[in-house]
């Protein structure tokens, strides 16, 4: 999959792994057939082979075993100065394809990206609509990414489409990318975030221009859409998030998420950094919902020493035997998420 | 008793923190209880009480403190490979909509504690207790600089590995990777006691490391033997000095950062959070400008048991000394200076991450003059396949493909496809199991004698041998398949059912390289039992060339009756030539270091403060530290503190070392 993407950035760093393996081969294998050679050659039992024990300097040889590999790294190091420049996930591309190069008329198409406990959130903010767990990107256009955490770090990949950039709360990375395939591929997140971690997938969809219009009229279609509201109950933790569409999305929304103030009653950390007479941002007391410092913890606040994984309440297999819950071992509750409909909510 | 009253006490300590619904866990904890159980039952029958306590516990003898290193890296190794089995069944089986056998809050505590087990219990220890075993044997000096102080290390060592096996069965172990990044390692994300388990118990075990550090510092810079220059120093002494100012370097800002981090976690300080100003990517710089160094402090000695043995076991002298001292130090210089490479993907620049990319590529210069060097020393010699060079010979075939794969990782957008993937566990577990580990393994089959006086039973070190190399390649080739199929690291359950075939491969590895662990334990408990016929009366079973095999197998608590006097590289060897005569009589009174029973106590008191801390006992961390202080006072006015080896008493252990040498030189 990495060495044969969909996507022109996945495939040329996929070739840049075969083009630093080829080079680095280039020493590797000589050292390996020397080390099989000279330790059956000099076997002690191999009475025939030269034997000098007092031989232990050569200039020659030790010209040859620091500058050879020195050469192989001086050619990597300079396809390394290129390739991570060309490949820089923050550079608009200079081409969709090996082919075809990246029109100037041609705008890309902006993604805003969030992750969440634990799942991901995509907002299109010039089609005015978000998905959660689903990506639709239409097939041989630049998309750009800005991405974003709502808590603890991720890191987006799709692997057939181009490498990974971590989503880090606080902070907002970039990364540009097209797929040239139409088709769905798998994306998820490759940094560990958490009880929810493993199930934090989403499908993206590489498809048409027609059928990305289509698809943007269809969710606009959706009837709730993504206000602060909605979107302070959709970050609370869930698992296994099915996928969503809101018809709209709050201006600003993302900026506010990435200053980590989607709350419209609580004040963006920016508004208050400034110097003027106003409090600096660690010149405030915890707000409520944020935790304390252990040693200022009330006896009645001590708690969170179980071992979690003890049932909470009766079994649910005793009551509901054959339901999907019951393979979920991590015990945490069925989302109830915003914009689902009921019966997924069950 | 109110609810405050019983707070107040025990903290958050509750029946609850008692894993009783985890069946898994109790089968575990009845079987390490009845093994305990066993085990005091028969100190006691045998009354080995005052022998352990007088002879190993408050020993400060550098060879036995080197034994109880090892013998602590192997339990906690069982354990870590305990972890790592369960991680294989679970990524077997979860597949086709099934979760496995593990939930997530097992799952993740499971690879946390492998990583900071294998890391920081298995590795360090082992490592530090060849070091501690082999230096002063090899600069010919009769202890340590500091004989307490390594004592005290151990202890601080053993109590931190304590407290994570206390974690099993007392709460939980952190559920964030051995790193414990934050944010995710903070308050707001990881309540629990995992993540103050994992603070308090390498908070312990680095003022060990970090003692131990400057201890072997100082006695390599001070201690050497009479005529031993920098330049005639053995190669495992270069490396050891180059890993002790790492350590002494790097350790300290792990220190710091987990300081920072119980800060946040205890007083509500804001160093790493999201919100009031926090930055959680000063703790990913911070972790990793420790987390790189580490490396190469697990992976140095290793290079230098490499060389010893290589030069030993071809009867040659080691091709380009010279340059190995070189490259070492170019190594140790350069791991400060490519610490970013692990986290490209986190949105650096470009130019910033050619740097990083490029100063790791450099590193692999001198690691491969290093691998040029064991090759033109087996050119030309006479290689005797014994058990240590065997693991030399694997460690070349398969560290280079590992140091390969590196420098793939090091080329920033291959890394970004990478990154984070199988292919990055298989190539450092490459690096660590094929160099670290197979380097440790040819040290205890190289030293063992030297240790214990016998040597280790072949054929079944031949057995673990192969099964653990091929059980390796089995078990990391199909992670590396893994990675290049875009598959990332850390996940419990599986949807796409072409993988799971590739998950049962290095299953079935897993399984070879236990019967490996069993194989080698078998190998210490046959050889323990065939002592006799396995004897090495010379103190030099190998034919060896450096200064430990001038003295007998295991050597006398003083090591050398005469500091010997050094005039070449290859000191042994160099005497043996000139049949230097060994003295036979004008021995003298030999000043020694007393034992102490301070180290052990003082580091108990540290774990009692550490425990009180993890579970919010106040009173009991309050007491803990107390005790730590009063101890250290206590101990500092203790004068009596060393004693003489009366001369009679050398000239007996010589004379009937002398003996030995005569009745095996007959022989």
């Amino acid at each position: 999959m990495v060495l044969n993407p969909s996507g022109d950035v996945a495939r040329q760093q996929g070739d840049l792994i075969l083009w630093s393996t080829g080079l680095m081969l280039l020493i590797i294998v000589p050292v390996m057939v020397l080390t099989v050679l000279f330790a059956w050659r000099y076997r002690a039992s191999n009475k025939d082979a030269e034997y000098k024990p007092d031989w232990d300097h050569s200039i020659m040889l030790e010209l040859v075993i620091w500058s050879a590999p020195l050469l192989i790294i001086i050619a990597l190091g300079a396809l390394t100065w290129t390739s991570t420049h060309l490949l820089d996930p923050y550079r608009p591309l200079g081409r969709l394809s090996p082919t075809q190069a990246v029109k100037a008329s041609e705008r890309p198409l902006e993604v805003e990206v969030v992750s969440l406990d634990w799942k991901w959130l995509f907002i299109y903010p010039e089609q005015g609509v978000a998905t959660v767990n689903e990506l639709v990107v239409p097939v041989g256009r630049q998309v750009r990414f800005r991405l974003t955490s709502s808590s603890v770090m991720n890191a987006f990949y799709v692997p057939a489409m181009a490498g990974m950039i971590y989503t880090m709360p606080g902070m907002e990375t970039k990364l540009h990318a097209v797929l040239n395939r139409p088709g769905q591929f798998p994306g998820i997140s490759s940094n560990y975030s958490g009880a929810g971690y493993s199930h934090m997938r989403f499908t993206t969809h590489s498809v048409d221009d027609a059928g990305f219009a289509r698809w943007v009229s269809e969710a606009r279609a959706a009837k709730t859409p993504l206000d602060a509201a909605t979107y302070l109950k959709l970050e609370k933790p869930s698992e296994k998030v099915p996928v969503m569409r809101f018809g709209g999305v709050d201006k600003g929304l993302f900026d506010r998420i990435v200053q980590m103030c989607p709350d419209p009653k609580r004040p963006c950390d920016t508004h208050n950094m400034g110097h003027g007479g106003q409090p600096g941002v660690n010149n405030r007391h915890a707000m409520p919902g944020e935790p304390e410092g252990a040693l200022f913890k009330g006896n009645e606040e001590k708690h969170g020493g179980d071992h979690q994984s003890k049932p909470s309440g009766p079994a649910e297999g005793t009551q509901n035997p054959g339901s999907e819950a019951n393979r979920n071992m991590t015990q945490l509750l069925r989302p109830r998420v915003p914009g689902a409909s009921a019966a997924d909510r069950a | 008793m109110s609810d405050s009253i019983l707070k107040t006490i025990f903290g958050r300590l509750t029946l609850e923190s008692f894993p009783i619904h985890e069946p898994i866990l109790l089968v575990t904890f009845a079987g390490v209880m009845l093994g305990g159980l066993a085990v005091v039952g028969a100190l006691t029958y045998f009354r080995l009480w005052g022998y352990l306590w007088k002879e190993w516990f408050t020993t400060v003898d550098h060879k036995r403190i080197g034994i109880m290193y090892i013998i602590l890296a192997l339990i906690m190794f069982l354990r870590g490979f305990a972890d790592a089995v369960m991680m294989r069944l679970q990524q077997a089986l979860a597949f086709g909509g099934s979760e496995g056998y593990l939930n997530a809050h097992h799952f993740d505590q499971v690879f946390t504690a492998h990583g900071v087990i294998m890391i920081f219990f298995v590795a360090m220890p082992f490592v530090t207790g060849l070091m501690n075993l082999v230096v002063p044997l090899q600069i010919g000096a009769r202890d340590v600089s500091f004989p307490f102080l390594n004592n005290f290390s151990f202890w601080m060592t053993a109590f931190g590995a304590a407290l994570v096996m206390v974690s099993l069965f007392v709460g939980e172990f952190a559920r964030t990777g051995w790193l414990a990044m934050a944010p995710l390692s903070g308050l707001d994300y990881s309540p629990d006691v995992g993540v103050d388990y994992y603070i308090w118990a390498l908070q312990v075990a680095g003022v060990g490391t970090l003692l131990s550090g400057v201890n072997l510092i100082a006695t390599i810079v001070k201690m050497r033997a009479p005529g031993m220059t920098m330049m005639k120093m053995p190669v495992f002494v270069w490396t050891s000095l180059a890993t002790n100012v790492l350590i002494v370097a790097a350790f300290p800002v792990l220190t710091a950062v987990l300081a920072l981090l119980s800060l946040d976690r205890y007083a509500g300080t804001n160093f790493f959070t999201n919100t009031l100003g926090g930055n959680p990517m000063m703790y990913v710089n911070m972790i990793w400008i420790w987390g790189h160094p580490e490396v190469y402090i697990l992976i140095l000695p290793a290079f230098g048991i490499f060389s010893e043995v290589t030069s030993t076991f071809s009867s040659k002298r080691l091709f380009g000394y010279t340059s190995m001292v070189y490259a070492t130090l170019v190594i140790t210089i350069l791991s400060y200076l490519v610490w970013l490479h692990h986290f490209f993907t986190m949105g650096s620049g470009a130019s910033v991450n050619s740097f990083f990319g490029i100063t790791t590529m450099i590193i692999s210069i001198p690691t491969g003059a290093k691998i040029f060097n064991w090759l033109f020393t087996m050119y030309k010699g006479r290689v005797r396949f014994e058990l240590p060079m065997m693991w030399t010979v694997a460690f070349m075939l398969t560290f280079v493909i590992g140091g390969m794969t590196g420098v793939i990782l090091a080329v920033p957008p291959a890394d970004f496809v990478l990154h984070n993937s199988l292919f990055l566990v298989a190539h450092f577990h490459n690096v660590i199991i094929g160099g670290v580990l197979f380097g440790l393994f040819a040290g205890v089959n190289y030293w063992w004698p030297k240790a214990l006086g016998f040597r280790l039973d072949p054929f079944w070190g031949k057995v673990s041998f192969w099964c653990w190399v091929v059980g390796f390649w089995v078990a990391f080739a199909p992670v590396y398949i893994l990675g290049l199929m875009g598959v990332t690291r850390r996940l419990r359950v599986f949807e796409d059912p072409s993988l799971q075939i590739w998950f049962i491969i290095a299953g079935f590895g897993a399984a070879l390289i236990a019967v490996g662990i069993l194989a080698m334990l078998i190998q210490f408990g046959v050889s323990i039992l065939r002592r006799d016929q396995l004897r090495d009366l010379t103190g030099d079973p190998w034919g060896g060339r450096t200064l430990e095999w001038a003295t007998s197998s295991p050597p006398p608590a003083y090591n050398f009756a005469f500091t010997p006097i050094v005039h070449d590289l290859d000191a042994w060897y160099d005497m043996k030539n000139r049949q230097a005569a060994r003295p036979t009589g004008g021995y003298r009174d030999i000043h020694m270091p007393k034992n102490t029973g301070a180290g052990i106590i003082i580091a108990a008191f540290s774990a009692v403060c550490a425990f009180g801390l993890i579970w919010y006992m106040w009173w009991l961390a309050a007491l803990g530290l107390i005790g730590v202080i009063a101890a250290t006072i206590i101990h500092s006015f203790n004068y009596d503190r060393d004693f003489y080896i009366p001369a009679e008493e050398v000239t007996a252990t010589e004379e009937a070392y002398g003996r030995q040498l005569a009745a095996a030189g007959a022989a």
